[in-house]
């Protein structure tokens, strides 16, 4: 059982919005709570570079 | 009146945040058309087209192109970092990571909708940190699907997506989603446009919905097992508002189907199944539901005999459908397939053929304008009808078309007028049919929007399977008199 999933249904999310800006905006609009992060592409959008840096780090 | 582009090398900036950037330039004195832009290679075709020439930039790249009256246009173009300045000016930086923001504040779900290749890194580096994924990218690779979920399901959580468009959580709306009130009905959907038609068709019947997990549309193919579907049903069942689960998708894989039969049977609650491809129609599965929680049937869910069309020239033969949602295309191209007529597809229903080229419609012909040939680097045509209304225009010149079908998406996210987008090339003298998904909270309007199609001479039908119905009577009609 997904407990955690459970639980998320019945209290009141709150949310973490990583790219489309109009997305958190929206969840903000009807009352929830959201973090927006300001999200560019890592490695200057070289997804195998960014996954090279990651294991580097 | 000068045409100027200009670029920002490396910069990335969110579509449909670049297309509200572009409508505040347009708007500005002097400014007669923009465009902000990544420098795909789609988006380059587009600008070459509206006669900026070939212009030497790449998908990491930001261009904004301006035409207007020359002293408007450098004064725009000198200025670029603080017309694309996110946020309101002065407030503190927003994190720059996941890994920042989860320091300010503990979260419980992450969004992501970040361009594809990037997608799983972001969703991965979420389900580490203890969230749930809403995983709205696409283009994640069917490996990282799983891997994700299995690593969802390890710890106590769940992925939607990838590609999911819509969830209803707890109350919250995520992606695109429309005003709908709670009640009984709980959905598990790999279909985004499926679990928005089916909510609001609910809602404007007078119940409502617990909640609405979305899992991307490939969670029930064999791969993935339904990872996601399993978790949902398990979390509805456990519900004390949802009353009865529906599952709404695309036909599941074998051994998906399998696993699936054998988790409802030991449901302790209702499940109806509807599995779009065949048979089934979004309504039709609504009225399913609303009789198995005592709520009547409304006769707007009763299809009725298609009205006949009449006047149509003997070129006229074919149907068009144009669709911003994607599940509405795939529901009628099974409409069509049930009465053995054949549509070409970008998206085709199995045993469908696809439309070699995407550019040219052939016979009857559905296209799925949200497909991923369509919107790469561009805002989804719910969002922006700009692609649709341009294709659109050029079905209208086709003297071999004699319907053409349409479909409206109201809600969240959703464009503030998509009828008005069309509205002033809709012609008096073809046929066109439409459906319109939402409700009268939405901030469309339901019913102002309906109106405005009706006023232009369109037959509006309550929901999308009966547009399709009626537009597949029409194309029986056309073979018989062939």
């Amino acid at each position: 059982m997904n407990t955690a999933l459970v639980d998320l249904l019945q209290g009141r999310p709150v949310f973490v919005n990583i790219g489309v800006r109009a997305f958190g905006e929206s969840l903000q609009a009807a009352g929830f709570e959201v973090v927006q992060v300001d999200w560019t592409p890592p490695a200057g959008g070289d997804p195998r570079l960014a996954a090279l840096l990651e294991d580097l780090l | 009146m000068i045409k100027k582009t200009a670029t920002l090398r490396n910069r990335y900036l969110d579509s449909v945040f670049l297309m509200q950037v572009a409508r505040r330039m347009a708007a500005s004195p002097g400014i007669h058309d923009a465009s902000a832009l990544l420098g795909t290679d789609a988006n380059k075709a587009v600008l070459a087209g509206m006669g900026y020439g070939a212009l030497d930039v790449g998908p990491n790249d930001l261009v904004v192109a301006l035409e207007g009256e020359p002293l408007a246009v450098e004064a725009v173009a000198a200025d670029l970092e603080a017309w694309l300045a996110p946020g309101v000016p002065g407030a503190a930086p927003a994190p720059r990571t996941l890994e920042e923001a989860l320091r300010s504040r503990a979260a419980d779900i992450a969004v992501v909708s970040v361009p594809g290749a990037h997608a799983a890194r972001e969703a991965r580096a979420a389900l580490a940190a203890g969230l749930h994924v809403f995983l709205f990218s696409s283009n994640v690779s069917l490996e990282d699907e799983v891997s994700l979920k299995l690593d969802a399901r390890d710890r106590g959580l769940i992925v939607m997506g990838p590609d999911c468009g819509t969830a209803y959580l707890a109350g919250a709306g995520l992606g695109f989603t429309n005003a709908v009130r709670r009640g009984p009905i709980g959905l598990v959907g790999s279909t985004g446009t499926g679990m928005q038609e089916f909510a609001c068709l609910v809602h404007r019947a007078g119940s409502g919905i617990s909640h609405g997990i979305g899992t991307g549309g490939r969670d029930l193919c064999d791969a993935v097992a339904g990872a996601s579907t399993l978790a949902g049903i398990d979390a509805l069942e456990a519900d004390p508002a949802t009353q009865i689960i529906v599952v709404l998708s695309k036909p599941p894989g074998a051994a998906a189907t399998a696993k699936l039969a054998e988790r409802l049977q030991s449901c302790t609650k209702p499940v109806m199944q509807c599995l779009l491809g065949g048979k089934d129609t979004l309504d039709g599965a609504v009225a399913r539901t609303l009789r198995e929680v005592g709520v009547e049937v409304p006769t707007f869910l009763r299809p009725g005999v298609s009205p006949r069309v009449t006047g149509l020239r003997p070129e006229q033969r074919h149907v068009r459908g144009l669709f911003a949602g994607g599940t509405l295309c795939y529901q009628a191209q099974a409409i069509f397939g049930q009465a053995g007529l054949t549509v070409h597809s970008n998206a085709p229903l199995h045993g469908m053929p696809a439309l070699e080229v995407p550019e040219q419609s052939v016979g009857h012909t559905f296209l799925d304008m949200g497909a991923e040939s369509f919107v790469e680097g561009r805002p989804h045509p719910m969002i922006d009808g700009a692609q649709r209304r341009r294709r659109l225009e050029r079905e209208l010149g086709d003297p071999s078309v004699a319907v053409v079908l349409l479909d409206f998406i109201l809600g969240t996210l959703s464009s503030a007028d998509p009828v008005g987008e069309v509205l002033d090339i809709l012609p008096k003298g073809l046929c066109v049919a439409a459906s319109v998904c939402g409700t009268e909270g939405d901030a469309q309007g339901l019913e102002r929007q309906v109106r405005a199609l009706e006023g232009a001479g369109v037959r509006v039908f309550p929901t999308a399977a009966q547009a399709a119905y009626f537009c597949r009577d029409v194309a029986l009609t056309l073979r018989e008199g062939s």
